[in-house]
């Protein structure tokens, strides 16, 4: 039986008091939403926190708002809730292509998008949507409020700039026209870890080339959008010879290790099969976008 | 710490360590052991229970954080002493074999048929994919869960189909009942 090492647990009812919370019990807290990474890592004693500050009952992060040319989402919104919201999908379809593939459902009645991006696992697939879609993390502290782009937030594996006495509250994701977004995973089984999985937001001029774009990976050792991706496809035409070329450019740039889930080669192969997939449905989307006006 | 919550309608305090995991705490506390405890890791599925009216995976939750919330287990799924269509379904179209998995199964199935009615294979074979069935009976669980589907009065609806069901079943119970007294 895993059961976790004793610990004091508190209900916040407000971010406020969240925050008091966090800056009471310090750095031997930890914040728990869904459970799902923290619920098991105590279970195992990877994490032993002395208290467990538990933010289910802040409604107030749990929304999906559009608010002007940004899309605000609660860090406490469920994967469920964003698999199923007809207005990111119509937005930002590469949300809806990831959230189908992370966890199980039942797991994603739980799981948050603030919880999974601050466990910073190197398989999760919602830091590479964040990346692409070139998200802003909303982070709040007794001291303030600080919005951060994606490269800040993170840093490396299991961390974020989330100080120990913050929480992140918000994501804001630009709503730019003439765009299209993907998502393809590769996985064992349902609920596994990512084999490898790749992303891609594409964004068309007026003429139809590509004005500009984002690739970013997932569990193939990149914790940043493929640059060399981006510089391939910027002011061409997208095509299928367009989309080789980037995904080259993606396997040549990652950095994948060999475990139990594959080889380097393998991996290597899926970076660039999986880019090439990413571009090509991002893009159609982005011209069917183009169509509708 | 004091905790209370509702368990198949009835409001339950009890007074726990706040490490309990929900799972636990329905079996050992509460003695509804009709709740399975599998893999602990979240997943193999079997310790679903329903909160707020949500599949969710008992072993992942702890019973803390299910203070104030509507749990409902197994235990809960038939009323009276009518059995909810889901678990006439399961007993129609053998829907399990070591019963294991089945708890949980069934409660997924009727959160999904809460939502959906006349949900395809596709949505339901989704619906069940972050649980395991061992004997790998998923054929007869999908087979199950549309009985339970096309029949939302369960065994007590006034189409033949139904009225045949109600049948077959007494003769299992009797089966059921013949087996034990062989074994006695």
């Amino acid at each position: 039986m895993q059961i976790p090492a004793p610990f004091d647990y508190v209900r916040a009812t407000t971010v406020d008091n969240a925050l008091e919370l966090l800056a009471r019990y310090g750095p031997e807290s930890r914040v728990v939403a869904g459970g799902h990474s923290l619920l098991p890592m105590m279970k195992l004693r990877l994490s032993r926190p002395e208290w467990l500050i538990d933010i289910n009952d802040l409604y107030e992060l749990d929304f999906i708002l559009r608010d002007g040319n940004k899309l605000r989402v609660g860090a406490l919104t469920r994967h469920t809730t964003l698999l199923e919201s007809e207005e990111v999908a119509a937005l930002f379809p590469i949300v809806r292509d990831a959230e189908q593939v992370i966890a199980d459902p039942v797991v994603r009645n739980r799981g948050t998008i603030g919880g999974s991006l601050c466990q910073a696992d190197p398989a999760e697939d919602l830091s590479t949507v964040c990346d692409v879609l070139a998200a802003e993390a909303v982070i709040r502290g007794t001291g303030g409020e600080r919005i951060l782009p994606m490269a800040e937030f993170h840093r490396g594996p299991y961390e974020t700039a989330v100080g120990p006495d913050e929480l992140l509250c918000e994501l804001r994701f630009p709503v730019r026209p003439r765009s299209g977004s993907a998502y393809e995973k590769v996985e064992r089984r349902v609920g596994d870890w990512a084999v490898g999985a790749a992303g891609a937001a594409v964004f068309l001029a007026e003429d139809g080339t590509v004005e500009d774009a984002a690739v970013g990976l997932t569990a193939l050792g990149l914790d940043h959008p493929v640059a060399e991706a981006a510089g391939v496809l910027r002011g061409k035409r997208p095509d299928e010879g367009l989309f080789a070329e980037a995904g080259r450019a993606a396997a040549a740039a990652c950095n994948p290790v060999a475990d139990q889930r594959g080889p380097v080669d393998y991996k290597r192969h899926l970076a660039d099969e999986l880019t090439r997939r990413v571009l090509r449905r991002a893009c159609a989307r982005a011209a069917a976008q183009m169509q509708e006006g | 710490m004091q905790i209370s919550m509702t368990v198949n309608g009835t409001e339950v305090t009890s007074e726990i360590e706040p490490r309990v995991l929900l799972v636990h705490y329905i079996r050992e506390v509460l003695g509804l052991t009709g709740t399975h405890w599998g893999c602990d890791t979240s997943n193999c599925g079997t310790c679903v229970v329903l909160m707020d009216g949500q599949p969710v995976k008992s072993c992942t939750v702890l019973a803390a954080m299910a203070a104030g919330h509507d749990i409902r287990t197994v235990e809960g799924l038939a009323t009276g002493g009518t059995l909810d269509p889901v678990q006439q379904g399961f007993m129609e179209e053998h829907g399990l074999q070591c019963g294991f998995c089945t708890p949980g199964m069934m409660l997924t199935a009727r959160a999904l048929l809460d939502k959906n009615p006349h949900p395809g294979d596709s949505e339901i074979r989704q619906a069940i994919s972050g649980q395991i069935c061992r004997c790998t009976g998923y054929a007869t669980i999908v087979r199950s869960v549309q009985w339970a589907a096309a029949h939302p009065a369960g065994g007590a609806g006034e189409d033949t189909a139904a009225g045949d069901a109600v049948e077959g079943t007494d003769t299992a119970l009797e089966d059921t009942a013949q087996d034990t007294e062989v074994k006695a």
